[in-house]
């Protein structure tokens, strides 16, 4: 079944999510991928202020095409999250709620997802043309100069992502292959 | 000798670059349309049928199909009675990588150094470029724009003679399996068999520039790649690794001699968004 939820993300919200639904998502996510987690990261060790805030928030896993004449942003579908575990669990703690990628997590970013009560959803990879099209505002709040990197702050409307790994840190990832595999 | 601009090199490689990343080539399109009927997974059917919604989308306003817009791999066959001149054949093929990843608005995704500071070029240059001198009087030039996420989860493998056939298979099904959801699929899985370790790797590569569908002419390889594509679809992985059957739309393999000591496999897979254009001039 379809869900709807707004940004940001509730405790409600979170508890209703269940691993393999599809949900829709409107209001106001934030990119990061690689360079951009770095230095979020940085700035948590050192005591300081993000330049967003982040509690209660989604990160969307994602470099973006430049948008073309007259359109908002290019083609944004998500970027393989694994490559972010490493600064997962010190988002997490944080305040941060929800994130949007694909592909496997590590076992120390499930046990967190958990513990800080969040969820991992996966919007489907290879398909940016479609996913821009619920994005309907983009604006850069943070290291312009990181290119397709840097931190975009996105309105989107009916953004259609599914829940891999809801707060139980049960995991579709494993639970799906599992119920299809036949060797 | 014929004579030949290299900036025609140029120009036709930036309509190329522009042409591959927003239109996605028939033959997948036709497999994925196959797919939904045959996907057992409902969640399954739904994620193939965005993705062919995505492609319309793609066509329509000319975007990429994916925002990941590659690395340029370009093949390209040199006919030898052709004499290049107006410069330089590097200088042209990527002159053409720039101008078209500006002004297709496509994402620059390559870093000057892979280790130190990973400075972003700004327009997607280099490309890589795979040279073969052939006869004629002509230049084909192929691109394939190919993503990172699927590059990453691509393996080698210096196997036994004696491993064989079973060999060959456990290996290919181990990296398909162990890439689970992380290369996009449903992928296409290019295997290169035999040469040298460079040679083994670019056979996979080529591999990937089949037609989905279409057999190696060897009928025994054929039947493996059948067998192979059967077995992957076993895994239970589907389509974006939701849990289907789905997991690949083809198996395609590419030989070469071997030395008598050596097997060596590569496994290059392909995210669905299979991206390959050819120009002949």
């Amino acid at each position: 079944m379809t869900k709807n939820i707004t940004t940001p993300l509730t405790r409600e919200t979170i508890n209703s999510l269940k691993c393999g639904d599809r949900v829709l998502i409107d209001g106001i996510i934030y990119t990061a991928r690689d360079a951009a987690h770095k230095r979020l990261v940085e700035i948590l060790d050192l005591g300081k202020g993000l330049p967003f805030d982040l509690n209660d928030q989604i990160i969307y896993y994602v470099g973006p095409c430049p948008a073309k004449p007259g359109r908002i942003i290019g083609s944004a579908g998500p970027t393989t999250s694994g490559r972010m575990d490493p600064y997962t669990p010190k988002l997490l703690k944080a305040g941060l709620k929800g994130m949007i990628g694909k592909g496997f997590r590590s076992q120390t970013v499930i046990d967190a997802i958990v513990k800080y009560g969040a969820v991992y959803f996966a919007a489907i990879g290879g398909a940016g043309a479609l996913l821009a099209e619920s994005i309907k505002e983009a604006e850069i709040v943070a290291f312009p100069e990181l290119g397709p990197e840097a931190v975009y702050r996105l309105k989107v409307e009916k953004f259609p992502v599914t829940v891999v790994i809801d707060k139980e840190g049960n995991d579709l990832y494993r639970i799906g292959k599992e119920q299809y595999r036949k060797i | 000798m014929r004579e030949l601009n290299v900036e025609r090199i140029t120009s036709v490689i930036e309509k190329l670059c522009i042409e591959a990343n927003c239109i996605l080539p028939p033959d997948v399109k036709k497999a994925l349309e196959n797919s939904v009927r045959e996907e057992v997974s409902p969640l399954g059917r739904d994620i193939l049928k965005d993705i062919l919604k995505n492609a319309e989308v793609a066509e329509e306003n000319m975007i990429p199909i994916c925002q990941d817009t590659g690395f340029a791999v370009i093949f390209l066959e040199l006919g030898q009675d052709v004499k290049l001149v107006g410069g330089n054949l590097n200088d042209a093929i990527n002159e053409g990588i720039r101008r078209g990843y500006a002004g297709g608005y496509l994402r620059k995704s390559i870093v000057d150094d892979s280790f130190l500071i990973r400075k972003n070029t700004g327009d997607n240059t280099p490309a890589v470029v795979h040279t073969r001198i052939v006869p004629g009087d002509r230049i084909k030039i192929i691109l394939a724009p190919k993503g990172g996420g699927s590059e990453n989860m691509s393996a080698l493998r210096m196997l036994k003679p004696a491993d064989g056939v079973t060999g060959i298979k456990n290996f290919v099904l181990e990296v398909v399996d162990k890439a689970g959801p992380n290369p996009c699929p449903p992928v296409i899985v290019g295997v290169g068999i035999g040469g040298t370790i460079e040679i083994t790797t670019l056979k996979a590569k080529e591999a990937l520039l089949r037609p989905v569908g279409q057999h190696n002419s060897n009928p025994e390889i054929a039947q493996i790649e059948k067998e192979l594509l059967e077995e992957i679809n076993n895994l239970g992985i589907g389509p974006q690794g939701f849990g289907g059957k789905t997991t690949a739309l083809a198996v395609n393999i590419e030989t070469f001699p071997a030395h008598i000591a050596s097997l060596p496999v590569a496994v290059n897979i392909q995210c669905h968004a299979a991206r390959h254009v050819e120009a002949v001039i």
